[in-house]
């Protein structure tokens, strides 16, 4: 793609040299911007915007459609299955954003002081986000098998072995288990950045005051990093909303027997692909991705600006 | 990070009881002492922490080298394979054309480095350096494409590339993300952070737009470049959700699509999913163990973008 900007460019460019005078052909800024410009207009802003007007249209994969003005969002508001993808994404944010925002922060608490080997811990915790997320799926499908290792270490504990992945709810339990423990590293990291900046007279003089590690936690440390923990939730937060793979994985593709564990982009990827798929309705239910990924972003910045004043 | 770097640690934590004695030696990060106890509490945390982090990749591991006539399902667990062997990974490869998926992400994952690269610098530096009409739209075009959820356009994606011809082919797996608007975002601070003045000189010198783009600019964000370079192989291997929508031939799959596929068939054969994982997951923890810094940099600067 980019290559034939390159050569053209080049001679191009170099005429211009020769001359002395025009260092700058009128041409050459939109050369260099071309191959991203392209590509990100063709695969990102017209799919973005074919999904707006797709989901007024009864488009199907192989029909083009016709338009069919809000039948389409008519019909969310009776569809169980939208209604299960809406409540499981939602579950999904309440259950993984707090546990996000606070156990990278204590876990970059833990491996802030230089001490012997720590470098080898910090790269250790942050293994889980190299790998992939199927890979994290499988490992943690093996896991919690019935006779996977958890439940064999519970029976050796004396406990009644868990259906971690045969119960609905357990279900989805464990797969935001899955995505906390793979976004730890990545979240520990932006912390210990934000750490870093933390002046250590606040946390010294709260130290002569008689303050005690929580006490000096609650009073300097979170104060200091709030901008930093408003971030992660707002990350945290979209990522939780569109999550596909870990449930995908953990609950089939389907989302179990019944569907009952579907998410929201497991239900778009679901109903829009294939050779029958309904793109039409898929772009519908993506529009209210979008909406809601929105709103979190607003109210989590909201709650940020509340907390301030 | 050299080895050594990596086997030192080994060692403190295995003498971690004895800490008392070395203790006086350790200071933290403002040079106070740390005392015994609370750096014994903070390596039986460490551990802790690492035991839930690197414990699961390692009992796959064990899985995967443990031989048919070996009991995985025993308890108490057994942590160590009796009789390591192979024999699963052999397997794999003939229950799936595993080597072939290899080479399709890493086909996926090369071109996905290079295009980027290329992609993101020369736009990056049309945005920071380039003084022409357009400048400010063309900026808000990469903003508003970070804004963008991916995972709610992959229909009007792959409808995309079906109109094109290109569903079902690795060519169509990189095209969507093959020069990201986050990228370009990023090199373009890495230019906008050079000081002007070496440009200017180039400048009054003669050099022209491209000379001073390739001979000047680009060497001094080589470390932003090495960034955007690891994160798109990392982002490319690791893809799953684009790649099982765009792609249904088994001949074409990428290594995490395949093992969906191996888990989806083979799912009661935990020593087979588990040789096909560690063969998928391997690569990236040897680059990482080779390349960490750049991986932690990427961190800082993504973060503060997206």
């Amino acid at each position: 793609m980019a290559s034939p900007t390159l050569t053209t460019g080049t001679p191009d460019s170099r005429k211009g040299g020769v001359r002395r005078v025009r260092r700058q052909l009128p041409t050459s800024p939109w050369l260099f911007a071309a191959p991203g410009l392209l590509i990100t207009g063709a695969f990102i802003l017209y799919p973005f915007v074919s999904t707006l007007v797709n989901s007024f249209t009864d488009r199907r994969t192989l029909v083009p459609g016709e338009f069919v003005g809000l039948a389409n969002f008519r019909e969310l508001l009776h569809d169980d299955m939208f209604w299960i993808g809406l409540r499981n994404s939602s579950l999904y944010v309440l259950g993984v954003v707090p546990a996000l925002v606070l156990l990278p922060l204590l876990l970059a608490l833990l491996v802030q002081k230089n001490i012997p080997g720590i470098t080898f811990f910090r790269s250790a915790f942050y293994t889980p986000v190299v790998a992939s997320i199927v890979v994290v799926g499988l490992i943690w499908v093996w896991l919690l098998d019935e006779r996977g290792l958890v439940n064999s270490l519970l029976e050796t504990l004396g406990a009644s072995p868990v259906g971690f992945l045969s119960d609905q709810w357990l279900i989805l339990l464990s797969a935001m288990g899955v995505t906390v423990w793979k976004g730890l590293g990545y979240y520990m990291i932006i912390y210990l950045a934000a750490l870093a900046n933390v002046p250590r007279e606040l946390h010294e003089a709260a130290a002569v005051d008689g303050a005690g590690a929580v006490r000096r936690f609650l009073t300097v440390t979170v104060p200091a990093v709030r901008s930093t923990m408003v971030l992660v939730a707002a990350l945290s937060s979209v990522a939780a909303f569109k999550v596909f793979s870990e449930v995908y994985l953990m609950a089939g593709p389907n989302g179990g027997p019944a569907g009952e564990d579907t998410t929201l982009v497991m239900l778009v990827q679901r109903t829009g692909t294939g050779l029958t798929g309904r793109v039409g309705y898929a772009s519908a239910i993506s529009v209210v991705v979008f909406v809601v990924t929105v709103v979190l972003m607003l109210l989590v910045l909201r709650a940020d600006r509340k907390e301030e004043s | 990070m050299s080895l050594a770097e990596k086997t030192r640690p080994a060692d403190t934590s295995r003498t971690t009881p004895g800490k008392r004695e070395r203790a006086p030696r350790i200071t933290d990060e403002h040079g106070r002492r740390v005392r015994g106890w609370e750096l014994a509490l903070r390596y039986l945390l460490l551990l802790g922490v690492l035991a839930l982090t690197i414990g699961p990749f390692l009992w796959q591991l064990s899985t995967s080298l443990k031989g048919p006539t070996e009991d995985i399902f025993s308890s108490p667990p057994k942590f160590l394979p009796s009789d390591p062997t192979l024999h699963n990974y052999e397997r794999v490869a003939d229950t799936i054309p595993v080597w072939d998926y290899a080479l399709n992400s890493l086909k996926v994952a090369a071109a996905n480095v290079v295009t980027n690269c290329v992609g993101a610098a020369l736009a990056g530096y049309a945005l920071a350096r380039l003084r022409y009409r357009g400048r400010r739209v063309a900026t808000l075009v990469f903003i508003l494409a970070m804004l963008v959820p991916v995972e709610g356009i992959i229909i009007a994606q792959f409808t995309t590339m079906r109109e094109l011809g290109l569903n079902n082919t690795l060519v169509g797996v990189v095209l969507p993300g093959c020069v990201s608007a986050l990228n370009v975002l990023l090199m373009r601070n890495a230019f906008l952070n050079l000081p002007y003045e070496i440009e200017e000189a180039a400048f009054v010198d003669g050099a022209n737009v491209w000379q001073r783009f390739y001979r000047i600019a680009l060497p001094a964000v080589k470390g932003t470049l090495a960034v955007v370079a690891i994160f798109a192989f990392m982002g490319a291997w690791d893809d799953f959700l684009w790649p099982l929508i765009v792609l249904s031939d088994p001949s074409k799959f990428t290594l995490t699509i395949g093992l969906n596929y191996l888990h989806g068939t083979f799912a009661n054969d935990e020593r087979l999913v588990a040789a096909g994982t560690i063969i998928a997951v391997a690569p990236l923890i040897v680059l990482f163990a080779c390349l960490q810094r750049y991986f932690f940099r990427g961190v800082g600067e993504g973060a503060v973008k997206g």
